[in-house]
């Protein structure tokens, strides 16, 4: 195994939606510790490339490799057992459950002894855990069991990414975690990442807000029509040459902060 | 720009208990508590009328016949948590009862084998239709509504030429028909309250051991004695009559048995993640498909054993059977008692409260004398209440965010 390999790399990933080219030859990489911001216009294929990503879609062609190794990622069962986790823009969350069931939901703690056998839930120990991670977070909701339905969007997000964290991934993908919160949440949910990224995690940021991006990413993979369109190291460009790549308004034939040309592969 | 850690936290509105309390019952989350109040209604109601109705003979006569439809119904509930519905239950309910009749009066099986044999068919036409409807994604609805018609053609042509079969083996007949004397009565719902004290209190020693004592022990205690009371209410009215009825028992025990699966196990939380939310059921790894399918297989398992039993208290299987209104019926109960239809919020008690509320209704109206027209529209008009109550608590749940 190659310890400088990426985290996960995609190879020539395409994705068709009947007459759609939704994603055409993608090759695209994240780090460990590396926060990574997928940006792109509407329709630029960032939500299908993360949802192919997480195994919500099959790629029609490419390849995958996780910590070097090269895998198929055939549903979202596999992807969480490599250590993908993915917080989506709507939040997957159910709103007739409470939080400690949403947290674990899929992941559930089974008591031992006689309701094993009946997979009995162990409510008294996934409530504890609850809170140790939320508090861990700085997440503060009125109660672990109140019905989700009940919180407030930024408390739904925070639940949301709280929720991404419990299998321990080693890569998280966010999709607009920001979109609809308030100034305040908004930062709370970027100090949230900065604490991913120092646990050596790999994440993936989509986005529309560049100054929301510009804060916590690394590196911005820009998305257009389905293709990649740039690759920055965030401390290198500007948000100028990343909304040139984004709408495609020409900056020359490889602007001046595009900086990661094929041939460095 | 100041640090995101130091941002101002969210403000945090905790409504005070009796608030919250109220807005929950008016929203409809204590549905439970709704329907006993419709019900001491109706029981008020027809016993001003009638006071025949309360007598001990009459309230046991009331569980028998609710027994049938009761277990039909805790299948019922399993669907609709779903967000499903499932249109065969009744009909499945007189095939199984015609099969089980079958195979013990005209070939001579052992009843324990035939009644086997029944429920096995219900198991198999539940695991049949919701792999129709799981796997090539043909609405629940017309599935079921297709197995309604199918099913019903089964039943005449298991039945042939004689139409109806008498169920004269003492094992099957025993199972409506059998009463526990006054001592085993009490025996038995001693046991009864005893473990649900023991579960609940358990549950609450662990809450406090584990640090997690934000629940108040006073609640639990009232439980416990609501529990208690209405055991020993039931039991001493069913002692003064014929004593504990077997039906009743069985009615009680699956209803316990499902309650404790929808609410304790991973099972049952994935039921209602699915009903909730599919598509955050389906992220979270959770096989739609196979919830759905042994749902659906659940569902004709309890059509078959409501159809068994109906059939061990009307002594005879025939080509009405599971058929009329106990469809409708076995549906209307548990919605009346406050699953809703839209999926992911209900309990399994409802198919037993909801069972009594109609069976209250049907009963008091017999012994009135009300023509079976009045009866109809009668308990047409109490299902529509309840689903107009389910429907505004919907939208006062969406008024607020709350789906």
């Amino acid at each position: 195994m190659n310890a400088n390999a990426p985290l996960l790399q995609l190879k020539g990933v395409s994705k068709r939606f009947g007459p759609v080219q939704a994603l055409n030859d993608i090759d695209f990489e994240v780090n460990a510790g590396e926060v990574v911001g997928l940006v792109g216009d509407n329709g630029a294929g960032k939500s299908t490339l993360v949802k192919t990503i997480a195994g919500i879609y099959s790629p029609d062609d490419g390849e995958f490799y996780f910590d070097g190794q090269p895998v198929s990622i055939n549903g979202p069962g596999a992807a969480v057992a490599l250590g993908i986790a993915t917080v989506y823009q709507d939040l997957a969350l159910c709103d007739n459950l409470d939080t400690v069931a949403n947290l674990f939901l899929g992941q559930e703690e089974i008591a031992g002894g006689v309701g094993e056998v009946l997979r009995q839930l162990d409510e008294v120990d996934m409530e504890h855990r609850s809170h140790e991670l939320l508090d861990q977070l700085s997440v503060t909701i009125p109660s672990v069991r109140s019905e989700v339905g009940t919180l407030s969007g930024g408390q739904r997000q925070q639940v949301a990414v709280a929720r991404s964290l419990l299998g321990e991934p080693k890569l998280v993908l966010l999709d607009e975690p920001t979109a609809a919160l308030g100034v305040s949440q908004t930062a709370q949910v970027l100090a949230l990442i900065t604490r991913l990224k120092e646990r050596g995690l790999g994440v993936v940021v989509i986005s529309h807000n560049l100054a929301d991006v510009f804060q916590v990413v690394d590196r911005i993979f820009v998305l257009r029509l389905g293709t990649r369109a740039g690759d920055f190291d965030a401390d290198q460009t500007t948000q100028e040459h990343v909304v040139g790549a984004i709408t495609g308004a020409e900056f020359g034939e490889k602007p001046a902060g595009e900086n990661r040309s094929e041939g460095e592969r | 720009m100041s640090t995101p850690e130091q941002a101002a936290p969210t403000p945090v509105t905790v409504e005070s208990p009796r608030a919250d309390f109220l807005r929950r019952f008016l929203s409809g989350d204590l549905g439970f508590l709704r329907v006993l109040i419709i019900l001491v209604l109706i029981w008020a109601i027809f016993y001003s009328q009638n006071d025949r109705f309360l007598s001990a003979q009459n309230l046991t006569n009331l569980v028998l016949q609710i027994t049938a439809i009761g277990l039909i119904s805790v299948g019922v509930v399993l669907v609709l948590l779903l967000g499903e519905i499932d249109l065969s239950v009744g009909a499945v309910s007189g095939l199984c009862a015609a099969i089980m009749a079958v195979f013990q009066v005209k070939h001579g099986w052992n009843p324990y084998l035939a009644i086997a044999a029944g429920i096995a068919a219900g198991t198999v036409i539940g695991l049949l239709q919701g792999s129709i409807f799981a796997y090539i994604g043909v609405p629940a609805f017309v599935v079921t509504l297709a197995g309604l018609l199918a099913w019903q053609g089964a039943l005449l042509y298991v039945l042939g030429d004689t139409g109806t079969i008498n169920i004269t083996n003492s094992k099957i007949v025993g199972l409506a028909n059998t009463f526990y004397s006054e001592t085993t009565s009490w025996i038995i719902g001693a046991v009864a309250v005893a473990l649900y004290a023991a579960a609940n209190l358990w549950g609450y020693r662990r809450r406090v051991a584990a640090g997690l004592s934000d629940q108040a022990l006073g609640p639990i205690l009232l439980r416990i004695g609501v529990v208690a009371a209405a055991a020993i209410a039931a039991i001493a009215e069913f002692t003064s009559d014929r004593g504990l009825p077997l039906a009743a028992l069985i009615l009680v025990a699956f209803v316990a048995g499902f309650q404790y699966v929808i609410s304790r196990t991973r099972y049952g939380r994935h039921i209602f993640a699915v009903g909730g939310n599919i598509e955050a059921a389906r992220r979270a790894g959770i096989n739609i498909a196979t919830i759905r399918v042994t749902v659906f297989a659940l569902a004709g398992t309890m059509a078959a054993i409501g159809g068994i039993m109906g059939a061990s208290r009307l002594l005879a299987v025939n080509q009405s059977s599971g058929g009329s209104d106990l469809l409708l019926l076995a549906i209307a109960g548990p919605v009346v008692a406050g699953t809703s239809l839209f999926g992911g919020r209900g309990t399994v008690w409802s198919a037993l409260l909801g069972a009594l509320v109609i069976g209250s209704i049907s009963n008091g109206m017999d012994l009135l004398n009300y023509d079976s027209s009045v009866k109809f529209m009668v308990t047409g008009g109490v299902l529509l209440i309840a689903v107009v109550i389910d429907a505004l608590a919907r939208r006062q749940r969406q008024a607020q965010g709350r789906v």
